[in-house]
């Protein structure tokens, strides 16, 4: 299963996007409660937010998103069909990509 | 026995460097747009100087930030941020008290509205400042957000 939900909605004519993922976006200053030793960082970089494959969102981020980052956007018009296409790639090197088609 | 010692000494920490040096490796990915200077732990005006350099920051009220006064839990803040300036190409969230003062950089293309909505984490009570970058120019906003329950818990 995707770690990215997409949900979109028509307000007045524009598209919101909203995405939530699923990320620990730990920043390497916790400790684990049972052993005391750090856990090392693990955050989301770079989400990429796509329609029909343009590029309109970069965004980079660093550990201070919240676990299980939440965002929303808005794009101007948006077709019932347009792709919506959301990445996101973290420090350790993982990553995962979502399609969304508007309705 | 002290240049045997000095030797190992001097293994080890060769060893370690290499270790930190392939961690370092690891943790940043073939990532171009994502800047660990932008994003080095410090001070608000060491990350301001290395984001916009000399820049001036334009103070305005064509930002709306909506965020709550009083955050009972720092691990989520919600935070919603939209402008009335026209052409916005960047807008930049800030904590000023977090050990990572910048929490995000959203690049939009004119295709999205100047509109973005976030979840961030605040370790303490501080001013989370918006700065928004609209034809060449950039103008900020913040806001006094009242933490009770800091947010490095996690």
């Amino acid at each position: 299963m995707s770690s990215i939900k997409i949900r979109s909605k028509r307000i007045d004519g524009n598209t919101q996007i909203r995405t939530l993922i699923a990320h620990p976006m730990e920043h390497g200053r916790n400790r684990d409660p049972m052993t005391n030793a750090l856990i090392p960082a693990h955050f989301i970089q770079e989400l990429i937010v796509k329609h029909n494959d343009k590029i309109v969102a970069t965004c980079t981020m660093g550990a201070s998103i919240s676990k299980d980052p939440y965002f929303a956007f808005l794009l101007k018009g948006g077709e019932p069909g347009d792709k919506i296409t959301i990445s996101w790639v973290d420090n350790l090197g993982g990553q995962d990509v979502e399609e969304h088609l508007l309705k | 026995m002290k240049l045997h010692n000095r030797r190992t000494f001097i293994k080890k920490s060769a060893a370690l460097g290499a270790l930190a040096a392939s961690g370092l490796l690891n943790s940043a990915p073939a990532n171009s747009a994502w800047l660990a200077e932008n994003f080095r732990p410090g001070k608000l005006d060491q990350t301001l100087r290395q984001l916009f350099k000399d820049a001036a920051l334009n103070e305005t009220d064509k930002i709306t930030i909506k965020i709550p006064q009083i955050a009972e839990n720092g691990a989520v803040v919600p935070i919603t941020i939209s402008s009335s300036l026209d052409a916005v190409q960047r807008i930049f969230i800030l904590v000023e008290k977090n050990p990572v003062p910048l929490a995000a950089q959203f690049d939009l293309s004119p295709e999205l509205l100047p509109f973005v909505s976030a979840r961030i984490k605040m370790a303490e009570t501080s001013d989370v400042i918006v700065i928004a970058q609209s034809n060449g120019a950039f103008y900020r906003a913040k806001e006094r957000v009242k933490v009770t329950i800091g947010g490095c818990g996690g």
